[in-house]
């Protein structure tokens, strides 16, 4: 039975980078328990030698050669950028937090 | 900011250091790892980026295969095992130069794994072999490049904001981690700096990389830890990036052991962390802590397929590989009946290669030793530029030397040829010619050349021998022109009447 603690809800929005007020880490916690709760309905199942699935379909060395593409030029590589600086992303500072 | 260290012989008096060593090498494949952008040096800011190395979404990745069979043969050359099935996995992390907000790398199932690799180092007992471990090689891209704008320093502490460039995002990297290497006593410096150098050796010799070391091509990270002695268990270690050279990898393996040393004596702890080395001061500062355990949340990269290595490719592959550099130098030592002191210059001088070449067309290993590390070397060092430079083929010097041996040329002279070929002023025996630089005190070409004139007109012979010594010329022209020009003609004219029994 999955039991998430407010302090597990804290941890996963700080890897997530979300943040999320101390008074709805209940409320989320909560939430994810209900659906971890669904999720695991499974391990009711017998699954063993069951290998884990990670790719759906059974593949296995697809390569592409090692031949160079066109690639978007400066211009397109930043259209969606939400701050520009000679050429380059501009991005908040980065080690604030420390 | 510097911590209080003791002396190195203390030091080791008082702990067992234990190493390990991360390599990442940039791979010289043409493309990235997961797609056709350019892996180029030096292009404009964000010109060499798609949207599967941006992370937009829906881009799917596609693996380069130069970048596996790359992976594989590094693996190979380090004694390593090849996996029969692996994938990648995703490393989650948050970091402005991932524009994915994970690193496409590999987790468990590494495609290389269990190898060795042997690195010889001066003891006080003579040379010793040590056995380093290699835990794994795997398969994973680099990051984009962050310029930290503001603060006074451009470092990343006290930056106001940061730019990134992410034509290095994707790049293809191996990384090639060692288990912990132990029995190494004092000489951890030097078996950390002779286990890069040999690595960085065998990656050129399987041309997969540049590995420039000072422009980031090949990278180390060195891990440190002290124990009381080999019989305790392993300390709390640290991790010194940035260490690009190889006498930086030494000399942060000594400071790390009298640094943690210094902790240790005085009642502290060594703190689990990343530290950053500084070439200028030779010192390492403390960086990221890694006290609290890091959550990468790995999991299978769904978007990339499975890679199952066939034994038949990886043998193909392994017919590849070149001979193991060190291998290689301990055979032509012995073949070339040197001394390792004089194999050491050869490689100091950058040479060996272009001795080995001469050396296969024919030279003596003595006479092609002595023309690279001597006058050549003398040349190249006068102009300051590489032995490789000045252009000079093995065949010009075989020729050269050809012509030493048999007298056409004395070192003086064959010394101005070379001059003339470094010069670009024609072939060997033309520079001679147009310098007229023959030797020709030596008489068997010549009498070689007036028999063959006398037997291509018989009638000479006994016009010069019946008195008519004016018949000569026709003789001394005919040699003349068999040696191009350089011959002597008097001592032409007195070898043809020695040879006639005629007086002139």
């Amino acid at each position: 039975m999955a039991a998430i603690s407010r302090d597990d809800v804290a941890h996963l929005a700080r890897l997530a980078r979300i943040d999320i007020p101390e008074s709805e880490l209940d409320h989320y916690a909560s939430q994810l328990d209900a659906i971890l709760e669904a999720v695991d309905k499974v391990s009711g199942l017998d699954t063993s030698g069951v290998e884990p699935m990670s790719h759906p379909v059974k593949m296995e060395n697809v390569f592409r050669e090692d031949i160079p593409a066109p690639s978007l030029n400066a211009q397109q590589a930043l259209a969606g950028a939400p701050a520009v600086e000679d050429s380059r992303f501009r991005v908040p500072r980065i080690l604030d937090e420390e | 900011m510097a911590e209080p260290v003791i002396a190195f012989d203390q030091a080791l008096k008082e702990f067992d250091p234990v190493l390990g060593l991360e390599v990442h090498v940039e791979l010289g494949t043409r493309t990235k790892m997961f797609c056709g952008c350019s892996t180029e040096f030096g292009g404009e800011p964000n010109t060499h980026v798609c949207p599967v190395c941006l992370g937009l979404p829906g881009s799917l990745p596609a693996l380069n295969r130069i970048g596996v069979e790359s992976a594989i043969r590094i693996g190979l050359a380090l004694n390593c095992e090849i996996a029969t099935w692996c994938r990648f996995a995703r490393k989650n992390y948050f970091y402005p130069d991932m524009p994915k907000n994970f690193q496409t790398s590999q987790y468990d199932e590494p495609i290389c794994f269990n190898g060795y690799l042997d690195v010889d180092v001066d003891t006080d007992e003579g040379r010793k072999t040590f056995r380093v471990e290699i835990e794994r090689a795997h398969m994973e891209e680099d990051t984009g490049k962050n310029t930290h704008m503001g603060g006074a320093t451009g470092r990343i502490h006290g930056a106001d904001y940061s730019l990134v460039d992410y034509n290095r995002a994707g790049i293809p990297l191996i990384e090639i981690v060692t288990k912990p290497i132990t029995g190494t006593g004092k000489y951890a410096p030097e078996v950390a700096k002779a286990y890069v150098a040999a690595l960085r050796d065998i990656l050129r010799g399987l041309g997969v990389s540049d590995v420039k070391m000072e422009q980031g091509s090949l990278r180390c990270d060195v891990n440190l830890s002290l124990r009381p002695s080999p019989e305790h268990e392993l300390g709390t270690r640290s991790e010194t990036k940035n260490v690009n050279s190889l006498r930086s990898v030494e000399r942060s393996v000594r400071y790390e052991v009298t640094r943690q040393a210094a902790r240790l004596l005085a009642g502290q702890r060594v703190v689990q962390e990343t530290r950053h080395w500084h070439e200028d001061t030779g010192v390492t500062t403390s960086g990221r802590s890694k006290e609290q355990a890091e959550d990468y949340r790995y999991f299978p990269e769904p978007d990339l397929i499975p890679i199952a290595p066939s034994r038949e490719w990886v043998e193909e592959l392994r017919s590849t590989l070149p001979e193991n550099p060190a291998v290689r130098r301990a055979r032509l030592t012995k073949t070339w009946n040197i001394s390792e002191l004089e194999m050491e210059n050869l490689i100091n001088a950058g040479v060996l290669e272009l001795v080995e070449s001469a050396v296969n067309a024919g030279m003596s290993p003595d006479a092609a030793r002595k023309w690279y590390t001597g006058e050549l070397a003398r040349v190249a060092n006068e102009r300051g530029v590489e032995v490789e430079e000045l252009g000079v083929t093995h065949v010009e010097l075989a020729r050269i030397e050809a012509l030493i041996a048999t007298g056409a040329l004395n070192d003086k002279l064959a010394r101005q040829v070379l001059e003339g070929v470094i010069a670009r002023e024609g072939d060997v025996d033309s520079i001679i010619a147009s310098r007229g630089l023959a030797v020709v005190s030596d008489d068997g070409p010549l009498l070689e050349a007036i028999v063959a004139a006398l037997a291509a007109d018989p009638e000479v012979a006994e016009k010069i021998a019946s008195g008519k010594v004016q018949a000569a010329g026709s003789v001394v022209g005919a040699v003349m022109k068999a040696t191009r020009g350089q011959a002597d003609a008097a001592r032409v004219r007195e070898l043809l009447f020695a040879h006639l029994g005629v007086s002139e």
